[in-house]
């Protein structure tokens, strides 16, 4: 079986880091959350928000501990599997990852350990300073991550010698034209989606009718934030659009399956790009569109897939429906957040048992889209690794295929059963809820932490 | 500058490097003696000891990698294809050990996570040691790319650097808990390292004297004259403080075994980079001929002179916060 080396580092890749992106898509937001909630306690000295910041602790403990580890495979794999990638580009990238660790990952994954096991050996301020401590680290790894991520797409502020990058201006290199939108785009994906995590959790709640003050709590925050940031990210991810038209625009082509740019573009709500005939079946289209959304005239055009040979594109399928499905959750999370707030405002939000029943069911969108915007925009790049500088194809590390082939089974596997594992244990701590037992040894020295530990646990399952 | 610079970047690439050993050094050591422990508060109190650290003890791991990456690429573009099977068994060990601290807390079935845990550990010190052996026998380089095989790796000499390392890590795992524990395992630990301690110097004597006859450019650069002048009291100090661990374990001392461990791993990192230097993949490329460019480790090197000291700050800042014993009664999270 002739197994194409490229084609499986590229799979490998794409699946460490789909599986990667969903842990700090959580913790960014979850972080802040915590950090919010310790604020709040220390102001109002209400009890109910240290309980809360306790309960969300212990869940964000496991998702960091899967986002630290499937990151430190990403930071290798840059070598292992696209060590022709490190040697064109790594005077340029490799700095800004260097960053990432010294100013962000040390800075998380240290005070981290304050917040799960300091809570009896310092103050409340810097338990809470902690908290915030760890949620500014996350939020600076955004930064630097989504940084090299932007040059990769937008590459300015270096100079090629022989193929290779060699940084001119860093501030250039570091501000390239599609940061500060990618930025913003994903920092905004990772705090909905939290908040849409955290809404599902109080409307759980409140339809089991347990945990009840502290279900309206989450509820009431949650839908503050989603009904700031969803519409907010509308705007973000529309700007961020306009400036990818105007840098990757044959990635947006592929965004609306946009065949020739000399005609205006329809906005298809479903159609089956053909790639090969370089034509779309079965479109269900708003005529002018795409003209509309992207160059503000019904009549406006930009440039098509056609304008550039076949092995310039990339897969348009992936790009159209990832696409596609990160707007329809979108517009989704909009209509849910703005209901919400509605229902909120009108006094019956905490009845409205088939929204919270609908809502309870949602804790996923967040992740569902984060996942496709990313395979908007990585995809979207292809063929290129950097654009206009270097293709995937020729990125890749001298590895045999059978050997890539072994170790992504390896991965597939062990990310199978390690990451089923914690989003079932992350769920059973939902299920335990706030004032579980394990809450009650705040300041209390048990003789026999594991017998205490068991008994609670045991009266926690009955109660639930 | 182009000459001082590489090697400025080597020795802090070596700092990190040395910082990971010594920190995850003794977080795996603690798994790899898990499957000693008698019960589950036993086990309870081996991972308490070190739960709070193990996350940013991992972090030097990022930081020798990626830092790698950083300031010569091209040794990471060559070294991490030519290790490729062993540095993905270390990373999914590593995976496997990390999700276990923090499953444990929520899981019933604590079996399974305490294999996990203690295998993941045992098999995350076996990679790193066959990745130093593979490096020490060094690496097939054309065009400024790895050459050889899938399995050019597998070795006797880095399975024996292998046993090294799990050896060396359980030491430093032992002496921890003799200083981070009371009671039973305290003193368990404290036979365990005795036994371990002989074992690490049995293999540290067997690699020094395996390295030089199978590399004669590590031969020349230890025996020849007038080096050996200046070189011989590298193994002579070893010795010492390997009698003086075993002296310091014996006493009933806490705190001295595990420096004394760090000494020796200091003295073992020493003479690996004096067998070495310069080159980063032997036995072809040196700091020089892989080192990014000027601007790209200038760049760096101004924020990491900033930084570092920042994050050493307050990495002690967490061990002194979690000092002494590890209490009982003082529970996880």
């Amino acid at each position: 079986m002739d197994l194409d080396p490229v084609l499986l580092a590229r799979l490998q890749f794409a699946f460490t880091i789909i599986f990667h992106i969903i842990f700090p898509s959580f913790t960014i937001g979850l972080s802040a959350y915590i950090a919010t909630l310790g604020v709040v306690w220390l102001r109002s000295g209400n009890d109910r928000y240290q309980q809360l910041m306790r309960f969300w602790t212990k869940i964000f403990a496991v998702s960091f501990a899967m986002g630290v580890v499937s990151g430190i495979v990403l930071s290798y794999q840059f070598g292992t599997n696209w060590s022709r990638f490190s040697v064109m580009v790594g005077n340029v990238v490799g700095p800004l990852i260097g960053y990432e660790v010294l100013s962000a990952f040390f800075l998380e994954a240290t005070f981290l350990g304050v917040l799960l096991f300091g809570f009896n050996r310092v103050p409340p301020w810097l338990y809470v300073l902690s908290a915030a401590i760890v949620a500014a680290g996350t939020a600076t790894s955004a930064f630097w991550i989504l940084s090299a991520n932007s040059w990769m797409q937008t590459p300015t502020g270096h100079e090629l010698h022989g193929g290779i990058a060699y940084p001119a201006d860093w501030l250039a290199i570091i501000f390239n034209p599609s940061f500060p939108y990618r930025f913003a785009h994903m920092l905004n994906a990772a705090y909905l989606t939290t908040g849409f995590v955290v809404l599902a959790v109080g409307a759980r709640y409140l339809v089991a009718g347990q945990h009840i003050e502290e279900g309206r709590t989450m509820l009431r925050m949650a839908i503050g934030l989603t009904a700031i940031l969803a519409p907010l990210q509308l705007l973000l991810g529309d700007q961020h659009g306009l400036n990818t038209l105007q840098h990757q625009p044959i990635k947006v082509a592929a965004m609306e399956a946009h065949w020739d740019g000399s005609k205006p573009g329809d906005f298809h709500i479903f159609a089956w790009p053909d790639e090969t005939a370089g034509v779309n079946r079965y479109a269900l289209s708003i005529p002018h569109g795409s003209s509309l959304i992207l160059t503000h005239h019904m009549n406006g055009l930009f440039p098509g897939l056609n304008s550039v040979p076949p092995s310039d594109r990339p897969p348009v399928k992936m790009v159209f429906f990832g696409f596609r499905i990160m707007i329809a959750i979108g517009f989704f999370m909009i209509a849910a957040a703005l209901f919400g707030a509605f229902l909120w405002w009108r006094g019956t939000l905490f009845e409205a048992r088939w929204y919270l029943r609908v809502m309870a069911h949602c804790w996923w969108i967040g992740f569902v889209a984060v996942i496709a915007g990313w395979i908007v925009t990585e995809t979207g790049r292809q063929p290129w690794i950097v654009a206009g500088i270097l293709r995937t194809a020729d990125a890749t590390s001298p590895v045999p295929a059978a050997t890539i082939a072994g170790t992504l089974a390896l991965f597939v596997i062990a990310y199978g059963v390690v990451f089923s594992f914690g989003i079932y244990y992350i769920n059973r701590l939902i299920a335990q809820g706030p004032t579980g037992a394990l809450a009650q040894e705040t300041g209390q020295f048990s003789a026999n932490p594991i017998s205490a530990a068991r008994d609670a646990g045991r009266a926690a399952v009955r109660r639930t | 500058m182009e000459w001082y610079l590489p090697v400025i970047w080597a020795a802090l690439i070596g700092t990190a490097v040395v910082m990971y050993v010594i920190l995850d050094g003794f977080d795996l050591g603690i798994g790899i003696l898990f499957p000693f422990a008698r019960n589950e508060i036993e086990r309870d109190q081996m991972m308490r000891s070190i739960a709070p650290f193990w996350d940013g003890n991992e972090t030097w791991l990022v930081l020798g990698g990626g830092g790698l990456l950083v300031a010569f690429p091209r040794a990471y573009a060559v070294i991490m294809p030519a290790l490729y099977l062993p540095v993905i068994v270390m990373l999914l060990s590593l995976v496997f050990r990390g999700v276990a601290f923090e499953f444990r807390t929520v899981s019933h079935s604590k079996t399974w996570l305490s294999v996990a845990f203690a295998t993941g550990s045992t098999l995350a010190a076996f990679s790193q040691g066959v990745i130093l052996g593979g490096l020490i026998e060094g690496i097939p380089v054309r065009d400024g790319a790895f050459s050889g095989g899938s399995f050019d790796w597998a070795t006797p000499f880095a399975v024996l650097c292998g046993l090294s390392l799990i050896a060396g890590y359980g030491l430093l795992g032992a002496t921890w808990l003799v200083m981070k524990t009371e009671g039973a395992i305290a003193e368990r630990a404290r036979g365990q390292a005795k036994v371990l301690l002989l074992t690490v110097l049995v293999f540290m004597v067997a690699v020094s004297i395996w390295t030089p006859i199978a590399e004669p450019r590590i031969a020349a650069r230890w025996f020849s004259l007038p080096n050996f002048y200046f070189l011989w009291p590298v193994p002579m100090v070893t010795a010492l403080t390997a009698y003086l661990t075993w002296r310091w374990i014996a006493a009933g001392r806490d705190v001295p075994p595990f420096l004394a461990t760090i000494a020796l791993f200091l003295l073992g990192f020493l003479g690996l980079a004096i067998s070495n230097f310069p080159y980063l993949v032997p036995p072809s490329l040196t700091v020089w001929d892989t080192a990014a460019a000027p601007a790209s480790q200038i760049f760096m090197l101004l924020g990491t002179l900033f930084l570092l000291p920042i994050v050493l700050g307050y990495v002690g800042f967490i061990y002194w916060l979690f000092r002494g014993k590890v209490r009982e009664g003082e529970s996880y999270h």
